[in-house]
């Protein structure tokens, strides 16, 4: 369809960063306790582990596919991490050793899909229980606290009075790389090709199971890195760590505009659903929503995040009086 | 605009003054047309011309911005494809609308299965009618296999056995032949004869303007969306139809240039791949066309698949300009200097909704990439290029092929992979869709690139095609090269006679 201007212009993506804009006005405006600089400290660091892993997931949904087993992984990895710190590992040794992990268990996902074939939701599911099982089995019910305070501080602590919390910068730094990736370099445009059309894609000579495979196993890096940074930021390794966190991110990254079937969608509006999703968790338990409630809230937006933009769609193609004979065969 | 009206019988379904806009795309222009029981009638046009526009008018796909649909004199308004349906009008569109996952009994009955006690679908009558239908057709196509997979000929012959499936008075087919080869279009204009001699109606729109004068009794001709012409055939020649579709003389259809043949640029030594080709060994050659003849199904496109890498072969090997590709690798294949334009433009050449300059610019991942990203303005650049080379229409390049008509989006696919400058280039079918203008263009452009140098496999059903460019004649029939035929031995009789394995090998 050709994009009228002012269709482009209420994008869905655009219409999230409206709404998180709106959201945190009023929120300033009217929740008491939202605005001070402590606050907004908080609510940055809460969200950072669904920003980290909604960068890999966004190019992976762009390409047609979908991880469910990051939150596992990270958990996984946290799990390695206090584990071999009771050992007496230097921290310094054991980071690195996680991230490998993490990107070992992306690749296990990416070769399950590219080799044998089978669709990520399934392997993912599959490895999501896999994954969160040996964390339980390396780490037991055990909590591993007593990580050196340095790292404890820079993963919790702000810049001085600031809302900006030390562990933003690294992200930002992140963040701009995946945007190139995604949006200026030939990779981001090859996965936008896969996502709208593999065979298309792999008829112009793209590599589509070597980009989906590379994508699986930073995906899986990232997550690795992210359960790091869960353990350090909230002074805590379990096995546990990070649960659920897949809904979280996968809502928010279909919030942000990037089409679950692939070939659409923007990294900025990835991560203005992600930091909608966060202040909306940092507003509802500041006027004391239960914390179940708030998963009922992550649901709703997830379906409300899948639907939007297809009635959006529907109602302009509707208003457009036209039904393409190709889309929808007749009779 | 005034418009011959006829005496005799009543138009079972007629235009009138119909216009239709896309945006700023003025698509129809006060447009008239006629359609008389009994008779075959022929929309001629340019790419982009409206045709498939006004198909679409008359299906109840697009609502008319203005003006009358009228069935049997009566105004109408179709809300959608069904009601055209019930009301006894049959459409086969462009494109193949199938779906992939039900069977070919399945998707002829779509909605309207056979039934039995509570409402069960009839299966067993569902599989006993196709197997009619497919009789009527003289076609062998196994009802309950999927329709993934189906060759565009086979996918066509469904969506013309699902209009037959209900005896529709008006049977409307765009360009129904793109994709078939001689015998399947005279089997196909065998049926339409019958319904015309049934009383119905038929609008039927071909590129191939042979195809016109032998099936039809009137024309309409298009021109930008505005209407030219409508009037018998009888007496008209077709450069008189030429003229009324472009406007003006045309040039030569094949305008083959002589060319020295170079050294050999593509090897292909005893490559198969089981069960789907034998054993295939043939040369191209720098400044060579040659021509890959057969009928649908005797594996041409299959040996293009292997030898640009989407499919793997089992046995033998690929060279080009000496050095062998690797099995199943077409990133290799495109960085040794080889090219494939796939038949199906609209699963394999095109991501639809994708932009034109991003569609073009998709073969140019590797080159058009400053400092490792991609370098927009030489992606543009390259892209518009070629879009104007190839004369595309279109209103901006940064619009989606989807809104493109079907020939200018087949220029699109053609566009991409001349982009990348290959040293061989196989082409699938590359005039496929493409008014007569744009395939004189497209000839003389395969032309030009064989002169200077380009080895050229043309793959094409369309036989005066074959026979018109290429200098030499390779055949296939099941799957093996049956023949090898120069271009001064290459007749009609001769491909034919390979083609069906009535020639001795
Ligand atoms: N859905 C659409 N949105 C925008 N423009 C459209 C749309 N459909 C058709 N057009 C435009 O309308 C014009 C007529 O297109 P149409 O498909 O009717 O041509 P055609 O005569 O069938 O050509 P072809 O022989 O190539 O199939 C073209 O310029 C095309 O780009
Ligand atoms: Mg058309």
């Amino acid at each position: 369809m050709a994009d009228s201007p002012l269709a482009r212009a209420v994008r869905w993506d655009t219409v999230v960063g409206a709404l998180l804009i709106v959201v945190l006005l009023l929120s300033f405006g009217f929740v008491d306790g939202f605005g001070n600089a402590l606050n907004l400290s908080f609510l940055i660091g809460n969200t950072l582990p669904i920003a980290l892993i909604a960068l890999p997931m966004t190019l992976l949904v762009v390409s047609g596919e979908i991880d469910l087993s990051v939150a596992s992984t990270a958990g996984l990895s946290g799990a390695v991490m206090g584990a071999l710190w009771n050992q007496g590992m230097t921290i310094e040794t054991i980071i690195p050793l996680c991230l490998l992990l993490g990107a070992v268990c992306g690749l296990i996902n990416g070769l399950l899909v590219t080799r044998l074939g089978l669709p990520s939701l399934a392997v993912t599911i599959g490895t999501l229980a896999a994954y969160r099982g040996i964390a339980q089995i390396i780490l037991g019910s055990d909590a591993v606290t007593d990580f050196p305070t340095q790292y404890l501080d820079f993963a919790a602590g702000r810049i001085g009075d600031t809302f900006i919390p030390y562990a933003l910068l690294p992200f930002l730094v992140l963040l701009a790389i995946a945007v190139v990736v995604l949006h200026a370099a030939p990779f981001g445009r090859s996965l936008f090709a896969i996502g709208a059309s593999e065979e298309a894609a792999r008829f112009a000579g793209i590599r589509v199971k070597r980009q989906k495979l590379i994508l699986f196993t930073v995906t899986g890096l990232m997550a690795a890195l992210t359960g790091v940074f869960w353990a350090l930021h909230y002074a805590s390794a379990r096995y546990d760590n990070a649960t659920g966190l897949e809904l979280a991110v996968i809502a928010a990254v279909l919030l942000g505009g990037i089409d679950f079937d692939g070939g659409k969608g923007t990294l900025g509006g990835a991560i203005a659903g992600v930091f909608l999703l966060g202040a909306l968790q940092n507003v509802m338990s500041l006027v004391n929503v239960s914390a179940q409630s708030q998963i009922v809230v992550t649901g709703v937006l997830l379906v409300v995040s899948v639907l939007g933009p297809r009635v959006g769609r529907q109602i302009s193609v509707a208003r457009a009086g036209r039904r393409a004979a190709a889309s929808t065969p007749t009779s | 605009m005034t418009h011959r009206s006829d005496t005799g019988p009543a138009p079972v379904l007629a235009l009138k003054d119909i216009s239709k806009s896309f945006g700023a795309v003025r698509a129809l222009r006060d447009v008239s047309l006629e359609l008389f029981p009994g008779e075959v009638h022929a929309l001629a046009g340019e790419n982009g011309a409206g045709k498939s526009t006004l198909i679409k008018t008359l299906a109840g796909v697009h609502r008319p911005d203005a003006g009358q649909v009228l069935l049997d004199g009566e105004p109408t308004v179709f809300h959608g494809p069904a009601d055209a349906r019930d009301a006894g009008i049959a459409v086969i569109y462009q494109e193949p609308t199938l779906f992939p996952d039900l069977s070919i009994a399945e998707n002829i009955f779509m909605g309207r299965q056979p039934r039995r006690a509570l409402g069960r679908i009839d299966h067993k009558a569902t599989h006993a009618a196709t197997v009619a239908l497919m009789q009527r057709l003289g076609v062998e196509l196994d009802p309950d296999r999927p329709a993934r997979g189906l060759s565009i000929a086979d996918q066509q012959i469904v969506e013309i056995a699902k209009a037959l499936s209900f005896d529709a008075r008006v049977l409307i087919m765009d360009e129904p032949t793109a994709a078939l080869t001689g015998s399947e279009v005279a089997r196909l204009f065998g049926v339409v004869r019958t319904l015309r001699e049934q009383g119905a109606a038929v609008l039927f729109i071909s590129h191939r303007l042979e195809e016109i004068f032998q099936i039809c009794q009137r024309v309409t001709t298009l021109r930008d969306g505005a209407w030219i012409s409508s009037e018998p055939l009888d007496g008209m020649t077709e450069d008189d139809l030429v003229r009324r579709m472009v406007g003006r003389d045309l040039d030569e259809l094949y305008p083959k240039q002589e060319v020295q043949a170079g050294e050999v640029a593509m090897s292909v030594r005893r490559l198969t791949r089981e069960g789907v080709f034998t054993d295939v060994s043939f040369d191209v050659r720098r400044g060579e066309i040659v021509g890959l003849a057969g009928l649908v199904g005797a594996g041409r496109t299959e040996v293009a698949r292997a030898v640009f890498g989407v499919d793997r072969w089992d046995a033998g090997e690929v060279e080009v300009d000496g050095k062998a590709l690797t099995n199943g690798a077409p990133s290799t294949a495109m960085a040794a200097g080889l090219a494939l334009v796939p038949e199906d433009r609209r699963a394999q050449g095109l991501v639809m909704d994708m932009s034109i300059e991003r569609n073009i610019g998709l073969t140019g991942l590797r080159t058009t990439v400053k400092a490792g990203l991609m370098d927009r303005g030489a992606e543009r650049s390259r892209s518009l290029d070629w879009a104007v080379k190839l004369q595309v229409k279109y209103a901006r390049i940064a619009d989606t092929v989807n809104t493109l008509s079907g020939g200018n989006q087949q220029k699109v696919v053609l566009a991409k992979w001349l982009a990348t400058a290959p040293k061989v280039l196989i082409v699938d079918e590359p005039t496929r869709g493409i008014d007569v203008g744009t395939k004189a263009e497209v000839h003389r452009l395969l032309s030009q690139l064989a002169a200077d140098g380009v080895a050229v496999l043309m793959i094409s059903s369309d036989l005066p095609e074959i026979l018109g460019m290429a200098d030499r004649v390779l055949v296939m029939h099941e799957g093996r090269l049956t023949a090898e035929i120069p271009r001064s031995e290459a007749t009609e009789e001769s491909v034919m006679a390979a083609a069906t394995g009535r020639a001795a090998a």
